[in-house]
């Protein structure tokens, strides 16, 4: 997927200005957040911050020795009949889903929910080779018809409405239009039958790898997931190297604290543990299977002060509770990965000056932080980058040297007192009779939808030095 | 010599310069408690704005200078959590590996307070100063929030002044938009955010916002006004419990 974040400025606006957007913005809410509200307090709080500081300790273990896990996993998978492939950027996990294409003679993808598909633009890839790719996930699918990139990680078409959807599938599956969403959801079931039963590849993506078993674990809750992994002959799950965790007790407990952080669900509709082909007597699964697992740009943070972003097991929880995302939504971010995660693997996998404000587009709140499941400090990370974005001398010359006047004065306590004596006075006097300034002349950004209060016209250390003499 | 009942009140530059009454609230509450109050005539700036910036040299200057003036007290107390958080939390990042800067930083951390956490879990006040009557509601600030704990204590302390009655209002716990130079660098989606904040304030039917930070104070007042509100009043709970809050 091009990386439109450079943009962010712009596409922010426009998200502000689209009254439709805003609309199912403010009806998204705090819907997952509350949920996820509910599902804590049901697992009592003490025992869901006890199993957060135990999921992020499973996934700094792993971490930890990545390259051990990694050849065990290997090795398991490999011993269970799946092949396993090492994608070290994009366009080599185009390469090897084209390859096995050819190799098997494959016409048709059905895909589960993959976001490093979407990193590397796959469908459209299968598509120029000739393969028909159908995303099954019902919001990919939605999503898919309307030719538009994922808009949340966890609930990819967030960004439309009933009746966006109602059209598009009116326009796509050529019958009349519904405006009921369960009637909806079954028309698509019906047009998707027909995908799952001839398509002869499945690709999914991988919640997680369990290196003592060789195993892909999937989550899902429409059970497509399901389909594509037992139906096609050919089973191909593309993940990132880093879902590799040690061992099934650890899966068991990532699997609590996962459905909970992303949806407040206690235990998700499907969860499948998919460990190699079809074997001697089974009744269904794949011919063959393949594990794509994929660097990107992810090893950049083995190792370094922002390896815990790392953790992440993609539940979304960060851009649920983020106060920035809920106000411009996903599109805005300009890649396949929004909110506070996005803004800290965005500039990291695609080149820090592709991204430049999104460490910036954020409050530093903190309510990310305390939401996510394996408890990565994305508050931190994102100051980290903006240190680094300082350190490289890529932001605006005018923000450089205002901190560094700034700076200058505030360690000159008479500098600094004169200086800010004389400002508060000429803000009190711009703030006139009704004590507040409209147009600020060097804040404008700030007066774009704001008045400013204005001082009140002494510095506390000039009348408090008055009291005491 | 010591009592160890001296504190040094940093009002914070936005309290300088922006609101001193809250200053000199926080002043009165101290002094009414019974502590000995020094403000320090160079305090300036913690070196948070720098510091949330990626400026960390200018931000590390500004800590030094802080931590020099605060050192000798018994007690720092800040009106303003994201403040008294940049101390307790973040200094201990600026000076990362300096065995002797962390040694002075973690012990000025360690006498560092948010002013109601102060005046609740070491002055343990049992009546205010304030008799406010009206019906408030209260933004949690983020950073005292969510890095210092503060949420019961401003409530605790409201509680003392029977006239007020607290209307909690949806989402408190959410950010107001303010994010320091981000509602300057984003000034469209800030002010979006400030909205949300200000439709839930007034969906709670409180006359006044109450809250204990100046960065959300000025945000919030500034949109509430914006958006012709003229009537909601926006306070800092020091006003209130001193007593000095102005119509």
């Amino acid at each position: 997927m091009r990386v439109q974040s450079m943009h962010f400025h712009a596409r922010a606006h426009g998200a502000l200005e689209d009254a439709r957007l805003q609309s199912v913005l403010k009806r998204f809410g705090s819907g997952f957040a509350e949920k996820r509200a509910a599902a804590r307090e049901a697992y009592g709080v003490e025992a869901f911050e006890a199993l957060r500081t135990a999921s992020a300790a499973i996934r700094d273990r792993a971490l930890g020795a990545l390259d051990t896990w990694l050849l065990r996993f290997e090795a398991e998978a490999t011993r269970r009949g799946t092949r396993v492939l090492w994608a070290k950027d994009t366009a080599e996990v185009r390469q090897y889903v084209l390859e096995i294409c050819a190799r098997h003679g494959l016409k048709k993808a059905i895909k589960s929910k993959s976001m490093v598909s979407e990193e590397a633009s796959l469908n459209e890839a299968l598509e120029a080779q000739g393969v028909q790719a159908v995303e099954t996930d019902l919001g990919e699918y939605i999503i898919q018809l309307a030719k538009e990139p994922p808009s949340h990680i966890i609930a990819p078409a967030i960004h439309k409405d009933k009746d966006q959807v109602a059209d598009l599938f009116a326009e796509h599956h050529r019958r009349p239009r519904l405006d009921d969403i369960r009637a909806m959801t079954d028309e698509a079931r019906q047009m998707l039958r027909g995908h799952f039963l001839s398509a002869d590849l499945g690709i999914s993506g991988g919640n997680f790898l369990v290196a003592e078993t060789g195993s892909v674990a999937l989550v899902t809750n429409e059970g497509n997931g399901r389909m594509v992994t037992t139906l096609p002959r050919v089973h191909v799950a593309i993940t990132g190297v880093e879902k590799v965790i040690p061992t099934l007790e650890d899966l068991s407990t990532l699997n609590r604290v996962l459905p909970r952080s992303a949806t407040g669900q206690d235990v998700e509709n499907y969860f499948s543990i998919v460990t190699g082909p079809r074997r001697e007597g089974d009744l269904d699964g794949p011919e063959h299977m393949y594990v794509i697992l994929v660097d990107a740009g992810r090893t950049r943070f083995l190792g370094g002060d922002m390896q815990q972003m790392l953790r992440c097991i993609r539940c979304g929880a960060c851009m649920n509770h983020c106060p920035v995302f809920k106000a411009v939504g996903g599109h805005a971010y300009g890649w396949v990965y929004p909110g506070p995660m996005g803004s800290v693997l965005t500039p990291v996998y695609r080149g820090i000056e592709n991204a430049l404000d999104l460490p910036q587009a954020a409050t530093l709140c903190g309510a990310c932080h305390v939401a996510c499941p394996v408890q990565i400090p994305l508050p931190e990370l994102l100051r980290k980058l903006r240190e680094r974005q300082m350190q490289a001398r890529l932001r605006p010359w005018r923000e450089r040297a205002g901190f560094a006047l700034w700076a200058f004065a505030a360690r000159r306590p008479r500098l600094y007192a004169l200086a800010t004596a004389v400002a508060v006075r000429a803000l009190k006097l711009m703030g006139g009779a009704r004590g507040r300034i409209s147009r600020l002349p060097l804040g404008s950004g700030w007066t774009l939808g704001r008045d400013m209060p204005a001082p009140e016209g002494r510095t506390f250390r000039e009348q408090y030095a008055r009291r005491a003499r | 010599m010591s009592t160890g009942r001296r504190v040094g009140l940093f009002v914070t530059c936005l309290v300088d310069l922006m609101r001193p009454r809250i200053g000199f609230a926080a002043l009165k509450l101290l002094e009414g408690a019974g502590f000995e109050v020094e403000v320090p005539a160079t305090q300036t700036c913690c070196g948070q704005p720098g510091w949330n910036s990626g400026e960390r040299s200018s931000a590390r200057a500004l800590a030094e200078k802080l931590i020099a003036e605060f050192e000798r007290f018994d007690y720092v107390v800040v009106p303003s959590g994201s403040c008294a958080g940049m101390i307790k939390v973040h200094y201990a990042e600026v000076f990362a590996g300096e065995g002797a800067w962390l040694a002075r930083v973690e012990r000025l951390a360690a006498t560092t307070w948010e002013l109601s956490d102060f005046l609740v879990n070491v002055a343990r006040l049992d009546r205010v100063p304030g008799d406010f009557h009206g019906a408030i509601t209260y933004h949690d600030s983020c950073s005292g929030l969510r890095e210092l704990g503060v949420k019961e204590q401003p409530r605790r302390l409201l509680a003392y002044m029977p006239g007020v009655a607290l209307r909690e209002m949806k989402n408190c716990e959410e950010c107001c938009g303010f994010g320091g130079t981000f509602s300057i660098k984003f000034g469209d989606v800030s002010a979006a955010i400030a909205e949300s904040k200000c439709e839930n304030i007034a969906a709670s039917g409180a006359d006044s916002v109450v809250l204990g930070d100046l960065g959300c104070m000025l945000n919030i007042e500034g949109r509430l006004r914006r958006r012709g509100d003229e009537r909601t009043r926006v306070l800092h709970i020091a006003e209130l419990l001193a007593g000095e809050e102005r119509r």
